[in-house]
């Protein structure tokens, strides 16, 4: 049982891991602002629910993994909500979401990725 | 493997310093010294300062952030190119690192069980908290009695810091009616259009002040203490003007009760010491407080607590709020 949970929790930290790693090979490849922050995306939803599962499973049933549920539920309130306020400041700021367009400015990228980390 | 792990963090903080000093766009200058503010507390957590790693998560990756964007927002978001001697510098700086690198080849290995700090007065102090104050966070024993006198020394830091803030933005502006602020300004300020901004923010509002409640009154048993609660709980309230503008934050809280908490902390720490010289011992000796010596420790800890969060706490939000009711100066 113990191995069992032990191995489960590791599956879990791998795959959140992998998922963090493709979040941030898509925010370094993608083209445009709005298509990377649709790949980091990727590290703050499925990322951060797995790893904090495969945490939980490592705590088992104590006060740490509530804390851990707290955490989780934290995140998923907010970091949708970082991302629409970066989104929405990117379009006020001018960056147009255009399916053709190959790179937006160069300083405001960076500047929206700054604000992402 | 930790001390691999902090080779790493290390490595990234450099680089995080590097892109700092190498931007002209301030903005993003502020981003990145808000992900260097993170990676420092990741590796305070690491060598097991986790107070010390919630103080630098709380005010290096959070309010000085706020209070960086605040004075952005004043000037220019763009870095001036200055002509003159680089080298110069560079040359400076790159002997004073090079002094630094080789102070440490005299200091001892990394966790080193006869370093000085394991030798001299740590094993004192943890013998001492367990006799004389009897709580579980030695940290909070060695900051609030043992070493009480720095501490007082740090409020009245942040204290004095903050008189100068409001005595450096208070020069004489426009005023309107009785002194308040003025409305032309503010009423345009928060995210009163944004309303998934607004509904969240003002969802987190009171689990912020909570958490920040906790961390104050639980630093006694858990990392935590005055200065983090007073960070987290201006933090708070910092959320609150972003989302409601600053007119409807400083309704909750004027000016005169921030005023009254940076003093009234301040006060409060001065006067738990100077009610143990009248009760018949030091300054800041908590023990005579109470009939029980450890039970007064505890009462001293928690009002100095309370009284380094006061400050904290109003000095923060005097100076956001200072920040924010200036006019853009260009």
């Amino acid at each position: 049982m113990e191995l069992l949970q032990d191995a489960l929790s590791w599956v879990l930290l791998t795959a959140g891991g992998l998922f963090v790693l493709i979040g941030g090979i898509g925010a370094l490849r993608m083209p445009n602002l709005y298509t990377r922050m649709h790949a980091a995306s990727v590290t703050d939803t499925m990322g951060a629910m797995l790893v904090l599962a495969g945490i939980m499973l490592q705590a088992g049933l104590s006060l740490a993994t509530i804390k851990l549920v707290a955490i989780l539920l934290f995140l998923l309130i907010t970091s949708p909500t970082s991302s629409y306020a970066l989104a929405s400041a990117a379009l006020l700021a001018g960056i147009r979401p255009d399916a053709g367009q190959a790179a937006d400015h160069p300083a405001d990228a960076t500047a929206a990725d700054g604000a992402r980390e | 493997m930790t001390v691999l792990f902090g080779v790493f963090l290390l490595t990234l903080l450099v680089i995080t310093a590097l892109a700092v000093v190498q931007t002209r766009n301030l903005v993003v200058a502020v981003m990145l010294l808000g992900i260097f503010s993170l990676l420092l507390a990741i590796n305070f957590f690491l060598l097991d300062a986790a107070d010390v790693a919630l103080t630098e998560a709380a005010v290096g990756a959070g309010i000085s952030t706020v209070l960086f964007l605040g004075a952005l927002a004043l000037t220019s978001e763009h870095e001036r190119k200055r002509p003159g001697r680089r080298w110069l510098s560079l040359l400076v700086v790159a002997s004073a690192g090079l002094v630094v690198v080789y102070a440490t080849f005299d200091k001892p290995r990394f966790g080193d069980p006869d370093a000085p700090v394991q030798r001299h007065i740590g094993p004192w102090y943890l013998e001492e908290t367990a006799q004389d104050v009897d709580i579980p966070n030695v940290v909070t024993a060695v900051l609030g009695s043992f070493r009480a006198y720095d501490t007082l020394g740090e409020v009245f830091v942040v204290f004095t810091a903050g008189i100068g803030v409001l005595f450096m933005f208070s020069a004489p502006r426009p005023r309107s009616g009785n002194g308040s602020l003025s409305g032309s300004t503010s009423e345009q300020s928060g995210l009163q259009d944004e309303l998934l901004l607004g509904v969240v923010g003002r969802l987190l509002v009171p689990f912020i002040l909570l958490f920040g409640l906790y961390v104050q009154f639980h630093g006694e048993y858990g990392p935590g203490g005055g200065f983090q609660a007073g960070a987290l709980i201006a933090a708070a309230f910092i959320l609150y003007a972003l989302v409601e503008g600053q007119q409807r934050a400083l309704e909750a809280l004027p000016r005169q009760a921030l005023n009254a908490l940076m003093i009234g902390g301040a006060l409060l720490y001065g006067g738990v010491g100077i009610a143990g010289m009248l009760m018949g011992s030091n300054f800041l000796d908590y023990s005579v407080l109470s009939e029980d010596p450890i039970a007064g420790q505890k009462l001293g800890i928690i009002l100095i607590e309370a009284g380094v969060g006061m400050t904290v706490s109003g000095v923060l939000l005097s100076v956001f709020h200072a920040f924010g009711a200036r006019d853009r100066i260009r």
